[in-house]
């Protein structure tokens, strides 16, 4: 049978003996995610300490973080603020969100903020489509956004 | 936390119709097993993420395997643009849908099930943790549920991390175990092989929600909603330019045409059913219904208004995907950006009927030949929005820019 995850340990049912993969490794997710959320960000250090608990190689923890876009390896702001750049929020005029972001916030989108309070990035859909143009900061979901609206939320973040 | 707007229509189909909750489970108990396999069976019931797999025999052949450990996984991973049903899901109708796994749990002899919430829903994690203590309180999860002995079930929760692919059931699996979320080759299947090689059911918040009902009211009542080939009713997600956005509950069967009085977008002029990776319906099509046997969907629903150029939509799905490709396989890696290329000379009336034959047989290869769904339907929205609007472009008359497809 073909190796379906990369740590594998062998266990006897029934007097068989089968492979199956390790529990722990399905937490790596979990635990990269805990990482990211007190860091904000997983270091090259991090992704070494993980492999080293996982029994990995570091560059598979690599190739995971890598994958997933709420998953980074750079630094960030404080604020991720996620801009959804999908047909509906895009109709809705998400661009016009994005360029009156990079003029309030002085970056380009995909930077952070000098004092590393905010991070401008676009994403794919976030579920707000009823209510668009919609974004995100961090956790939490904002939808009918508008320029005024984008400023009371700066305002209340500095 | 946002707010969540309610079902827009009033009509109580079935996921919003009268219910006492945990009847399922304790009809389920009653009657066994073997009945709530069967009454999944007689409902019809088909996934509700758009694929439209029989549920029924899912369960069905997860309950036949013989295997120490099961599991059931709800697919929380909504991420199709367009696609918003399980928001309100969530965050109204909780115990509908963990009812509708613990149902499941039963059915296929499983101890353990997760959910699979997309990252982007993580402010709704303290939502689903309370419903699941107030079940563990209730005995509804945990050991010997509601007396029956051996009947042990729990429920943990895992969150994406912003990957729209996860949302393919083998790429969950993947995630699941700490991988990247790439799909995996199929088959097998995960009913035989799935989380950590075990069997696993997969299925949509929706489908689960769609359980308690039919085991309480029985498969007949079920089937009395929608048409032969599509039983039940379908939450849509309507978003674009009409009045009245929202979630909706309709029967199979309904017209594109009365889905836009519903929400108030008769002046629509096209309507893309089943988001980035679904199909482009123009007017002279809105007789065309929603239903598995003509426009199936997992519940997108975006209208365009009549000044919105529709190269631009499709340039905005190829992005999409192209942000959204695991990479894995060449025919989706390769063929979004010869696509988008494709795309801009179009716009630019640079491209020539010739080529745009060579693109249309490349969009077949993508559709044949790439692993997974979304590599599959990658370029969909492309063909249909080319096929439909002809009049958004000009095509070179003579061909001496580009003569054959050398991508």
């Amino acid at each position: 049978m073909a190796k379906i995850c990369a740590v594998e340990k062998k266990i006897k049912i029934n007097g068989k003996e089968i492979i199956v993969c390790d529990e722990t490794r399905s937490k790596l997710l979990c635990v990269l995610q805990e990482i990211q959320d007190k860091k904000g960000f997983i270091s090259d250090v991090d992704m070494q300490d993980v492999a080293d608990k996982f029994g990995i190689h570091p560059v598979e923890v690599y190739s995971v973080v890598s994958f997933y876009s709420f998953l980074t390896n750079k630094k960030k702001g404080k604020y991720i603020i996620r801009v959804s750049t999908c047909i509906t929020c895009e109709m809705a005029g998400s661009n016009k969100l994005i360029s009156d972001f990079e003029k309030l916030l002085k970056i380009d989108c995909g930077d952070t903020t000098k004092d590393n309070k905010f991070s401008l990035e676009k994403t794919s859909c976030i579920g707000m489509c009823d209510q668009a143009p919609a974004i995100m900061i961090n956790d939490r979901l904002i939808g009918n956004v508008t320029k005024e609206k984008i400023k009371k939320i700066l305002k209340e973040l500095k | 936390m946002p707010k969540t707007k309610s079902a827009k229509n009033n009509d109580k189909l079935i996921i919003f119709s009268d219910i006492e909750p945990f009847s399922g489970i304790k009809k389920a108990i009653q009657s066994g097993r073997r009945d709530v396999l069967e009454t999944v069976r007689d409902s019809n019931l088909k996934g509700r993420g758009g694929a439209g797999f029989p549920t029924g025999v899912k369960w069905n052949l997860a309950a036949a395997a013989t295997s120490e450990k099961k599991y059931v996984v709800c697919n929380a991973d909504e991420g199709e643009p367009g696609t918003f049903k399980d928001r309100i899901l969530i965050t109204e109708h909780a115990k509908l849908f963990l009812e509708g796994m613990i149902i499941a749990g039963f059915a296929i002899g499983s101890d353990q099930g997760f959910i699979y919430l997309r990252g982007e829903y993580r402010s709704f994690l303290p939502i689903l943790e309370k419903e699941i203590s107030l079940l563990r309180k209730n005995n509804l999860l945990g050991k010997n549920i509601l007396g029956k002995k051996g009947f042990n079930f729990d429920i943990e929760l895992r969150l994406g991390v912003g990957a729209y692919v996860c949302g393919e059931e083998t790429a969950l699996i993947e995630s699941l175990e700490g991988n990247r979320g790439e799909p995996r080759n199929r088959p097998p299947f995960p009913v035989n092989t799935g989380f950590n090689g075990n069997p696993t059911v997969i299925n949509n918040v929706e489908t689960f929600a769609n359980i308690p009902h039919v085991i309480t009211k029985g498969a007949e009542w079920f089937k009395s909603f929608g048409t032969d080939k599509s039983a039940g009713t379908k939450l849509l997600s309507i978003s674009g330019d009409c009045k009245k956005p929202g979630v909706y509950e309709v029967p199979f069967g309904i017209s594109v045409k009365e889905v836009l009085k519903l929400c108030a977008g008769q002046d629509a002029k096209a309507v893309q059913i089943g988001g980035a990776s679904g199909v482009c319906v123009v007017k002279k099509d809105f007789n065309r219904k929603i239903a598995f046997e003509d426009l199936s969907t997992g519940g997108s629903v975006i209208i365009f208004g009549k000044r919105r150029k529709m190269l631009e939509v499709a340039g905005n799905f190829l992005e999409f995907f192209k942000e959204e490709s695991c990479g894995q396989c060449t025919p989706c890696r390769e063929g979004i950006p010869v696509l988008t290329e494709a795309l801009s000379l179009l716009k630019n009336g640079e491209c020539s009927k010739e080529y745009l034959k060579d693109i249309f047989s490349l969009a077949e290869t993508m559709e044949l030949a790439s692993k997974c769904g979304l590599g599959q339907s990658s370029a969909k929205a492309f063909v249909s929005i080319i096929n439909n609007f002809k009049d958004e472009y000009n095509l070179l008359k003579s061909d001496n820019k580009r003569k054959v497809f050398n991508g």
